[in-house]
């Protein structure tokens, strides 16, 4: 009897890889994506299906925890990371094909609140500690909440503000705390509050990229994609025009230094 | 090599499911109490809505927890009127949590103890001239006392093994908010696996242990 439905389960499981294997690998490709880039990925995965035929699925961490799951052989065959030392890492480490790191975008930081008139030009509220909780995301393992410690460091406020730190699993989380209202401000990616080139709503300052080092965002491929093809065209489709198009409309730039401020509401591409 | 990070995790995980344990027990007595000895037809729909915490992912209860204790939410609105302020972020909220978490594994032994025990102790109690207090505090309450140390060495494990809702409404806060298993996810997230090594061992043995003297002690450990 046992021996009976071990065998059928074998035949089931050779049935089930015999029909999909090839395929189903040929056009789909798993993305570990940070949680900053969550939005513009779900529109570039959709235009890439459309365009290309292939099938992006989505995941979305912290960039730290994306690493742990990688190592601990998660099946991601591209990584959208938050900085550039997490993808030249694994390519160092042998997870991911040499030479396939590339920068797909640089990132910028906000402080942000869900109210108007809360967050004004050079971060005063920040001086004034006129709030309740500062959001951050985990700067162990989310880029941008390192940066923002950065920022607070280069602004010597670090001791005073850490007690009203509420730390977000990841810059997902740090945003939700800030829009629930629940967190009075928070650091948050660009692209979490402006969509079309318009800040969604709230205030915000733009942090001035001399009091963080750029998020460099670089993507790679794994090592067991090396042969996906919808791996492959995900890193050409996004270098190209469309990917690069709605990346823009979120506030991310190309080039290190980029100028980009935001005018009341409105992004800009210089001050 | 415990850091005192992890310490004050501990102290405070250890803090929180007290806290929790005791209210249940005061909450959970009187709500237990009327369902086992209600005829009334809402008693399936009370009885549905203490179970609900044990079916329904943490995540539910954290999401609506977050959206109605927070600034826009008719608790939130409540705490800010009474000059407490917002609950999500504190100690005071992760209690509130815990409480809605934990309700069945208090008020489910309990009722299971006020059930078996049975009316006819009452009415002899009642025969012999005792009051409907005296009779519960006298009578049915030491009947109970069982289900009691059930009800709270569950009520105490549970909360300790507790973490999405705490994840969701928490916000990390070290001696605050941070509890043991928030503290874990946050090592095992930074390849920190000594350091989740020790907590996480330290949370099996003592989980074991908790289970270990309840299972021991009744063979029943749901009456």
């Amino acid at each position: 009897m046992l021996q009976k439905l071990k065998s059928t389960l074998l035949s089931l499981l050779t049935l089930s890889g015999a029909c999909c294997a090839g395929q189903a690998l040929a056009d789909e490709v798993q993305v570990a994506v940070a949680s900053n880039f969550s939005a513009p990925m779900e529109r570039i995965a959709a235009d890439f299906a459309r365009d290309t035929g292939h099938r992006a699925l989505l995941s979305f961490g912290a960039t730290g925890k994306l690493y742990a799951q990688i190592k601990n052989g998660a099946p991601f065959g591209v990584f959208l990371a938050a900085d550039a030392k997490t993808p030249a890492r694994l390519v160092t480490e042998g997870d991911a094909v040499a030479d396939s790191s590339f920068t797909y975008a640089f990132g910028h930081l906000v402080l942000w609140s869900a109210q108007e008139g809360t967050v004004h030009d050079q971060g005063a509220v920040l001086k004034t500690g006129d709030f309740g909780h500062l959001a951050i995301a985990n700067p162990k393992t989310a880029p941008y909440g390192a940066a923002a410690v950065e920022v607070l460091t280069k602004m010597d406020l670090l001791e005073r503000l850490q007690p009203r730190f509420v730390t977000g699993e990841n810059i997902g989380q740090a945003h939700q705390f800030v829009a629930s209202g629940n967190a009075a401000l928070g650091f948050v990616a660009l692209s979490q509050v402006v969509v079309d080139g318009q800040l969604t709503g709230g205030s915000a300052w733009m942090v001035p990229t001399n009091l963080y080092r750029p998020i460099q965002q670089d993507a790679v491929i794994l090592q067991q994609a090396a042969d996906n093809p919808a791996a492959l065209a995900l890193a050409d489709y996004l270098k190209g025009a469309a990917a690069r198009g709605i990346m823009l409309t979120y506030g991310y730039s190309f080039a290190e230094g980029a100028g980009l401020c935001l005018r009341g509401s409105t992004l800009q591409p210089s001050c | 090599m415990l850091e005192g990070i992890d310490l004050a995790a501990i102290l405070l995980t250890l803090k929180l499911a007290v806290t929790t344990t005791l209210i249940l027990l005061l909450v959970g007595t009187p709500i237990a109490w009327w369902l086992a000895r209600t005829r009334s037809r809402w008693k399936g729909v009370v009885g549905a809505l203490v179970a609900l915490p044990l079916v329904l992912p943490p995540t539910v209860l954290g999401f609506y927890l977050l959206v109605s204790l927070g600034p826009h939410g008719p608790i939130g609105q409540f705490t800010q009127w009474l000059g407490i302020g917002l609950l999500p972020f504190t100690f005071a909220g992760l209690v509130v949590g815990s409480v809605f978490y934990s309700l069945p594994f208090v008020v489910q032994p309990l009722q299971n103890a006020f059930t078996a025990s049975g009316e006819r102790p009452l009415e002899v109690a009642a025969t012999l001239g005792a009051g409907p207090w005296d009779r519960f505090f006298t009578v049915a309450l030491p009947l109970a006392r069982p289900g009691f140390i059930t009800a709270a060495i569950l009520g105490f494990a549970h909360t300790v093994g507790e973490f999405g809702v705490v994840l969701m409404i928490g916000g990390n806060i070290p001696e605050r908010t941070r509890v043991v298993s928030v503290a874990i996810y946050d090592h095992v997230e930074a390849l920190e696996y000594a350091e989740a090594h020790l907590l996480a061992g330290g949370m099996l043995v003592f989980s074991f242990l908790v289970l270990l003297a309840l299972y021991s002690r009744n063979a029943r450990p749901w009456t």
